[in-house]
């Protein structure tokens, strides 16, 4: 794989916390770099501190060692040039859909005619589907719109990146895979660089290029990482016929089962602890 | 004769004027002993169809009928899981379940009605936390109380409205395969209604999609030949699960888009450059202008509303 052209770089990234028993790690030395345009998914158990990482790329959790380059710039703080998804949409819940975007745009795009940017919030909200919704408040969307709102507030940035945090963690399951690919289509549009974090497999196998499997806290980690290169665009049910996509299932689920404990105690042995990058399978 | 039958059923809210028809020209039958899934996406009125079937609420046209009669309001015939527990905060879980044993089998002697309740709180695992209240409880073990309570009433239908979607996957998966083993040892006759294609395939006889409302219907059947008992780790590698549950998910991903009618919208995004907030907003007193990229995008834009 040819990396001269990382455009997210991740270097010796560790985070830790005082506590009473001396440095709490968190997470441990991760290296990994990202393509531009690329869709990277980090995958692990609650609390292994993949959330953290994404936190640390969008400036709102601080870095204890390492740096994090993003587009030859190291990040000291957060910025309208990441675009961040979170789990619940955080809207403002008195403003309306279209105030809610208008909100960062029109900071990001200060010195544009009001008519341009109000062009921009709703050329984006309309390609979530919201074209007939924009002027209603949060609480008259349902949990699904509401994050549609969220995918259309980062996009609307133009920013480098787009960090999400489990962005469908809290919708049903239907509602999810349609939200999946209102987002997947946008990414195709706008190409942009994404980091998302998830614990659900199937949503890691539809979404991204590669995923990255994190190692169980503390003293979090990479494992694996896994190449996921079914064709784009990507049409659910080809994706799922596809040969390979329950061998990349299971193996996904079996890291999460089995290797992600790297503390248990009868799969030990320092050959195991890291997993060289050439056994990460490449599908054809 | 079915167990369960649905006629032509149709069940709408509001006044006349401004009305939402929920649901339409809904027809089912299930068999004794059966398990059916229904499932479909939040709001598609699956909770109305359920309280139809309970007798919470009563068809405008059509008739649920219930071992040939029409259902006329509830009853213990039908035990309901609802997707919060329900139970009566104060009462202990011997006592919430006790409650309905009580109400059912007036006629057992005390000593009877406590063997049956102890029975089935065995039944769902909650022996150790007989005497606990359910603050002192986590989710999924009062989802299991009000699972014994359902069964513990004996109905001839038990009826489970996303008893599970509140959960968390883990404990999720756990309930699903004590659900499974507990219908399969008392041979239910059992009505899910989920959102989950997963939990549907792995628990049911046969899955029924409900497309989206408003004027939602019960689309085709399909029956899940899956042999039993279903382990949770076939889903990846056992080819039925496999097509089975991409048919489920198609069809209803399908459904929902055809539902939607798409519209052609002229939109215009500017060809703006994000701006860079560090730098002065007003260097020498000069009103910064916005940067562009070569052209703005014009585009006509399939929306689907």
């Amino acid at each position: 794989m040819n990396f001269d052209n990382a455009y997210l770089e991740l270097s010796k990234l560790t985070k830790s916390y005082p506590s009473p028993e001396g440095e709490a790690v968190i997470v441990k030395d991760v290296d990994f770099k990202l393509r531009k345009g690329e869709f990277v998914t980090v995958i692990g158990h609650s609390g292994c501190g993949k959330s953290t990482i994404l936190m640390m790329v969008a400036g709102l959790s601080t870095i204890t060692r390492g740096a994090i380059i993003l587009a030859g710039k190291e990040l000291t703080g957060p910025g309208p040039d990441r675009g961040v998804v979170f789990q619940s949409p955080s809207l403002l819940p008195w403003m309306s859909a279209k105030e809610n975007v208008m909100l960062g745009v029109n900071q990001v795009f200060f010195t544009a005619e009001k008519v341009e940017r109000e062009q921009i919030a709703e050329y984006y909200l309309s390609l979530v589907g919201l074209a007939d919704a924009m002027d209603k408040t949060p609480k008259e969307l349902s949990q699904g719109m509401r994050q549609r709102v969220g995918i259309a507030r980062a996009f609307a940035l133009a920013p480098k990146m787009l960090l999400l945090d489990e962005p469908f963690g809290m919708l049903d399951s239907l509602t999810r895979y349609e939200l999946q690919e209102v987002l997947i289509q946008l990414w195709r549009r706008e190409k942009i660089t994404a980091m998302m974090v998830t614990h659900d497999v199937d949503e890691a196998l539809f979404l991204s290029d590669r995923v990255i499997c994190m190692t169980d806290g503390p003293e979090a980690g990479i494992g694996e990482v896994i190449e996921v290169s079914f064709p784009r665009p990507r049409d659910r049910k080809a994706v799922m016929e596809h040969p390979d996509y329950y061998k990349l299932r299971a193996r996904l689920i079996h890291f999460l089962e089995v290797k992600a404990h790297k503390h248990a105690p009868a799969s030990h042995s320092p050959a195991t602890a890291t997993v060289p990058d050439a056994e990460a399978a490449t599908i054809a | 004769m079915p167990l369960l039958e649905i006629k032509a059923v149709s069940k709408g809210f509001g006044p006349a004027k401004g009305r939402t028809e929920v649901l339409t020209d809904l027809h089912l039958e299930v068999e004794q002993g059966e398990f059916v899934a229904i499932i479909g996406y939040s709001g598609a009125g699956k909770t109305t169809l359920m309280s139809l079937i309970l007798g919470l609420q009563f068809p405008d046209e059509g008739t649920v009928l219930l071992n040939g009669e029409k259902v006329t309001g509830p009853g213990p015939d039908r035990g309901i899981v609802f997707q919060n527990y329900s139970l009566l905060p104060w009462l202990t879980v011997f006592e919430n379940v006790a409650l309905a044993v009580d109400q059912v089998f007036p006629e057992w002697t005390a000593q009877a009605r406590r063997a049956h309740i102890e029975k089935y709180i065995a039944m769902v695992n909650l022996t150790p936390a007989m005497q606990k209240v359910p603050s002192e409880l986590s989710g999924g073990m009062r989802q299991r109380v009000s699972v014994a309570r359902a069964l513990a009433m004996q109905p001839e239908i038990l009826l489970l409205d996303e008893p599970l979607s509140a959960l968390d996957a883990l404990t999720r998966a756990n309930l699903q395969d004590e659900i499974n083993r507990i219908c399969q040892e008392e041979k239910k006759t059992v009505i899910l209604i989920t959102n989950d294609p997963d939990e549907a395939i792995l628990l049911a006889d046969r899955v029924i999609p409900l497309t989206s409302g408003p004027r939602a219907t019960l689309g085709p059947s399909i029956p899940i030949t899956i042999p039993r008992p279903r382990l949770r780790a076939q889903i990846n590698t056992n080819y039925d699960f496999k097509q089975t549950r991409c048919e489920v998910v198609d069809y209803l991903l399908k459904a929902r888009r055809r539902d939607r009618t798409a519209t052609s919208m002229k939109l215009v995004l500017p060809d703006l450059i994000p701006e860079d907030l560090d730098a002065p907003r007003n260097p020498f007193g000069q009103k910064r202008r916005p940067r562009r990229r070569s052209e703005e995008r014009r585009e006509t834009v399939e929306v689907r509303v």
